[in-house]
């Protein structure tokens, strides 16, 4: 595995480090399985694209992503709170409805931006190779939203998120407005996933309209891993737990991909990386079967 | 729960570890990276006609040619990766068959040459700013389709069809240009255009329904979803006397009635040339992008009796290639 390709996944795995902490609002958070998130993602990457062909300034069409994001969001939250439509279902909705929404955006499926200025331009000046530079910045990005975020979770507002997700009804004999924390909570998880876009857009030089496949499975599994791999309670290793799991579900790909020299061939790419992440689910019940079981017994 | 991360992180190491490097650098002197972002059999075609092509031109894949080959399995997320992996193996040449496998390939490699292919609109892409003078380290091929040369063949087997069925994925780039092509030369010959959307290959079939009784014909375009799911639209044909036309030669051969173009093969083998060229040391930015050739005719006479009509003797003769026969 080459620098380069290595550099590439842990890229790639901080701009979807962004996806898993959206998912980790909605889904570990607020106990909100949401697939929105395969809507918001090229929702993300459409606006961006399409403001930043317009001539706006990259920065400004990276937070209006944000913005359409987290109404997707709330979109969904409205189906479910106001609604009572399945939490599940209603994203699902909002879900298949953005993929029109997207190409309306677009106008058509693929917007490209390999010209144009993008949020790193000013960057690729300083000296450093493509490569090591685009990590780099993700990397920033994601530090920085990251201990936003434990921060907002430790605030009054973040704990009444928490303990709506935990307990609804607890949380409401408590005065905790749960409704507003599903809308608030499913809007920061969405900008969040649409920020993930809106970078995937301008590290790659391009917005697809089919970017979003498969974005909630990705999200999942980085959270999964995440907090197999770091374990704790505190909110801030949780959240880091998301990223290390983000960039180690791309590196399982990039092993993937490197397989072919056990007589594996490119059509098996997705089977490989679903069974290392199996492996790395399932080897840490197999080291310590006494307390895996007594895990088990209690769960 | 110590344990736990040791071993999750033992995990993450071995998996780093476990990769050697690569183990077949014997004699090959070249390396060629393909790289095509779903696997359908037009864009296998592809590759294999670039490969077939190198071996004839001298480069035999695994004797004096290291070809290496991934799919993103439709996933563009893969796709970059794959992109930022062949960067890091430095081959000599990359080749991305379709539009975002060729943006993620040249957005990821400013020196290595690239020249892409099955790519309907390069410069709406982005992939290069002058078709004559691509510049910097890209070139290839585009797969337009002769769209009136297709308007035109079903005008001559049908003569008084007056609608035509257009199915297609309008999340696919290729179709949207296909589509604003064919709306425009369609009143050339006569036809009015009747949209069928399908953005999954699981909704093909009701879309191809969708269509019957509301159109003469229909008029597959090289879109992928489509073209993946064809036998589910050709057996609505058969069953409804709903006349399936192509825009590839493969789908004739898979059972469509005729058409007169180029096929993903042959795609490939043009792709090749241009690949060689890059190989023997020209400099891509100086090779013009073409646009894929063949006038190919193919006809499948016993489809279009299955579907209700009769290729006329004329063009049953000067064709190509008679399926079936």
């Amino acid at each position: 595995m080459s620098t380069v390709a290595l550099l590439g996944a842990a890229e790639l795995g901080l701009v979807f480090a962004l996806v898993a902490l959206g998912v980790f609002l909605s889904f570990r958070v607020l106990d909100f399985p949401d697939l929105t998130v395969d809507g918001s993602f090229p929702l993300g990457a459409a606006v961006t694209a399409t403001l930043i062909v317009a001539g706006w300034n990259p920065w400004l069409a990276t937070g209006t992503a944000m913005a359409a994001g987290a109404l997707a969001g709330i979109v969904t939250a409205t189906l479910n709170v106001r609604f009572r439509i399945l939490h599940l279902l209603a994203s699902i909705l909002t879900m298949i409805a953005l993929f029109s929404v997207n190409l309306r955006i677009m106008g058509r499926p693929n917007v490209a931006i390999i010209a144009q200025d993008t949020v790193l331009t000013p960057f690729y000046g300083l000296g450093l190779s493509d490569a090591v530079l685009r990590p780099l910045f993700v990397l920033v990005l994601v530090a920085a939203v990251v201990a936003l975020l434990a921060r907002f979770l430790s605030s009054e507002f973040g704990l009444a998120m928490r303990a709506t997700g935990v307990n609804a009804r607890m949380a409401r004999a408590q005065g905790v407005p749960t409704d507003l924390h599903i809308y608030a909570g499913m809007a920061l998880s969405n900008a969040l996933v649409a920020l993930a876009g809106a970078l995937f857009a301008q590290t790659n030089g391009f917005a697809d309209v089919t970017s979003g496949i498969g974005t909630i499975v990705i999200g999942l599994a980085a959270v999964i891993v995440g907090e197999t791999v770091v374990r704790s309670r505190v909110i801030l290793w949780a959240l880091v737990g998301c990223v290390v799991g983000s960039i180690l579900y791309r590196i399982a790909i990039q092993v993937a991909l490197n397989a072919d020299f056990i007589g594996l061939q490119a059509s098996d790419l997705n089977l490989v990386t679903a069974l290392l992440v199996a492996g790395a689910l399932i080897l840490p019940r197999l080291r310590n079967p006494l307390r895996a079981g007594r895990q088990g017994a209690q769960g | 729960m110590k344990k736990t991360r040791i071993a999750g992180a033992a995990l993450a190491l071995a998996c780093l570890c476990a990769v050697p490097g690569p183990v077949r650098a014997q004699v090959q002197s070249k390396s060629v990276a393909v790289t095509a972002i779903v696997e359908h059999p037009a864009l296998d075609a592809v590759r294999d006609g670039v490969r077939d092509e190198l071996a004839e031109q001298g480069w035999k894949a695994g004797e004096t040619l290291r070809f290496d080959y991934q799919s993103a399995q439709g996933n563009p997320g893969t796709a970059v990766q794959i992109a930022r992996q062949f960067v890091g193996q430095a081959p000599d040449v990359i080749v991305p068959i379709s539009t975002p496998s060729a943006q993620a390939v040249v957005s990821a490699a400013r020196d290595i040459p690239v020249v892409f292919t099955a790519v309907t609109d390069p410069l709406g892409a982005q992939l290069v700013r002058d078709l004559e003078k691509p510049g910097r380290n890209v070139t290839g091929l585009s797969d337009l389709s002769p769209v009136a040369d297709h308007l035109a063949l079903i005008r001559e087997i049908m003569p008084h069809a007056k609608r035509l069925g257009f199915p297609y994925n309008p999340g696919e780039p290729n179709s949207a240009t296909l589509l604003d092509l064919v709306k425009k030369l369609a009143p050339d010959h006569g036809f009015s255009i009747v949209e069928a959307p399908a953005t999954r290959s699981a909704d093909v079939q009701g879309a191809a329904r969708g269509l019957v009784g509301r159109v003469d014909a229909v008029y597959v375009p090289t879109d992928n979803t489509i073209v993946s799911a064809l036998e589910a639209l050709l057996i609505v044909g058969a069953q409804n006397k709903l006349p399936v036309f192509a825009a590839d030669t493969d789908s004739v051969q898979r059972g469509a009635v005729a058409t007169v173009g180029f096929n993903y093969y042959q795609v490939g083998r043009q792709t090749g040339q241009i690949v060689a060229r890059v190989l023997k040391g020209e400099n891509p930015g100086d090779i013009p992008v073409r646009s894929a050739e063949g006038t190919d005719l193919y006809v499948n006479p016993k489809a279009a009796a299955a579907m209700g009509i009769t290729i006329p003797d004329g063009v049953v003769a000067r064709a190509g290639k008679v399926v079936g026969r």
